[in-house]
């Protein structure tokens, strides 16, 4: 099975103004568009050829540092457009989600400061995640193409920090991205589903 | 006034101007302490149209100017951070404090390359090495197109943020080569770095945006081949 790109589940300026029309067309159409031509060319005749992404995923890791690049930024990005929708944001999310999220992490607010952080303090290219790591929501950071998933956890919501999802909307200021996307950008019910998803 | 105190004077004066320019927005936010922003050689349009005004503004007074601020903050704890040279603590990583390491090896590195990019580049660049440094490539590298080639696919070849070089081994040998992040050759045993281009995104989106490429085939005609020399000079001394 190839690699293909998905479409956005919404139109490219539905996010703005906090992610734009133009952020978009470049991140998804470009660069997404890129990460699933290279993946697919280097998963050729590949021993993960045929095998589902999070698998090529897991098995390239640390082996084949191209095909991991790739195929693990096809898999972040695949989520990342389907983590926001617009309108989204704020507090409001499932019941037993949130009631996981106080649980493990103490409150949504300091969810929310903890997720921030890890986000300014991934330094360059990377991203920061809710993640399920041996039956609790922990807040994670990861470099460049990797995410939880290579850590054994599973990714519930991810954030890409590498600086074409946000330089040319908020040039260098990360933080106000990072707030910007848990204020007005994030799908919970989505988060809630990889959640669920999880824990099975 | 000895030269230290005068390039205290000359950047002094450079910070007044720029802040004067961008008005009431805090354009600097360094924290006081011994490392301060060296100013760039030439205006922020000087290198149009390569390489936009807007990202050389936004690179050396936001980016650049982030490290010094971090690095003010680190020099409280760290006494030996702003009085032994850059290149040494650079050069010897392990001799700084592991809880600690890290922040150095991102903000010295950062703001050393930085300094060595701004530095590197010119106006009416672009054109051939020349003297000892066009003999060495020749001899070792097999010629300047080959090293353009070669220095070019290492910054296309570094996935996410980093660097290209050119640069000095620990073997007097010319070498090409990425480093991620801040990193540099100087923390690998390299006796110096002759050719460096950031390929972080900040150094390219806001021209460039996906086009990694077509920034670095623009950044060529920026290089200043006299300070190569130099840069070439001084890491053979």
């Amino acid at each position: 099975m190839s690699f293909s790109l998905p479409d956005l589940p919404y139109a490219h300026d539905a996010l703005a103004p906090h992610m734009s029309r133009e952020t978009l067309e470049y991140h998804h159409d470009k660069h997404h568009l890129a990460y699933v031509n290279n993946g697919n060319n280097l998963l050729k005749g590949s021993e993960w050829e045929g095998k589902s992404l999070e698998d090529v995923v897991k098995g390239s890791f640390g082996k084949n540092a191209g095909l991991f690049n790739n195929s693990g930024q096809h898999y972040n990005h695949n989520h990342f457009w389907k983590w926001m929708k617009p309108g989204g944001g704020g507090d409001k999310m499932p019941g037993d989600l949130e009631k996981k999220i106080v649980a493990d992490l103490g409150s949504v607010a300091k969810m929310k400061e903890d997720f921030i952080q890890a986000g300014v303090t991934q330094f360059g290219s990377g991203w920061c995640w809710l993640a399920v790591k041996d039956g609790k929501i922990a807040v994670m950071k990861t470099a460049n193409g990797e995410s939880p998933l290579v850590q054994g956890a599973k990714p519930i919501l991810g954030c890409d920090v590498w600086e074409h999802s946000y330089y040319i909307d908020y040039r260098n200021r990360r933080p106000d991205y990072l707030k910007a996307f848990l204020d007005h950008l994030v799908n919970w019910d989505y988060v809630a589903q990889m959640h669920a998803d999880a824990a099975k | 006034m000895n030269r230290r105190e005068s390039l205290k004077l000359i950047i002094g004066i450079a910070t007044v101007s720029a802040t004067a320019t961008f008005g009431r927005t805090r354009a600097f936010a360094q924290a006081a302490g011994p490392f301060t922003l060296p100013p760039l050689g030439y205006a922020y349009s000087a290198l149009e149209p390569n390489i936009d005004t807007m990202t050389m503004t936004i690179h050396h007074q936001r980016h650049h100017s982030g490290f010094i601020a971090n690095l003010n903050n680190l020099a409280k704890t760290i006494p030996d951070l702003g009085a032994k040279p850059a290149e040494s603590i650079l050069a010897n990583l392990s001799g700084v404090a592991e809880a600690q390491r890290m922040a150095v090896r991102n903000n010295l590195g950062g703001h050393w390359n930085h300094a060595f990019f701004w530095d590197l580049m010119t106006p009416g660049g672009g054109k051939e090495p020349d003297g000892p440094l066009k003999a060495a490539i020749d001899a070792q590298l097999g010629g300047f197109a080959a090293v353009k080639d070669q220095v070019t696919a290492a910054g296309a070849g570094r996935f996410g943020s980093g660097w290209a070089w050119l640069f000095v081994n620990k073997d007097k040998k010319l070498q090409i080569g990425n480093t991620p992040y801040q990193d540099n050759p100087l923390m690998d045993g390299g006796r110096g770095a002759v050719i460096g281009v950031d390929v972080w995104e900040h150094a390219y989106y806001l021209k460039y945006q996906n086009r990694r490429g077509d920034y670095l085939a623009a950044w060529w005609n920026t290089v200043n081949w006299d300070k190569a020399a130099s840069n070439f000079a001084k890491a053979m001394a």
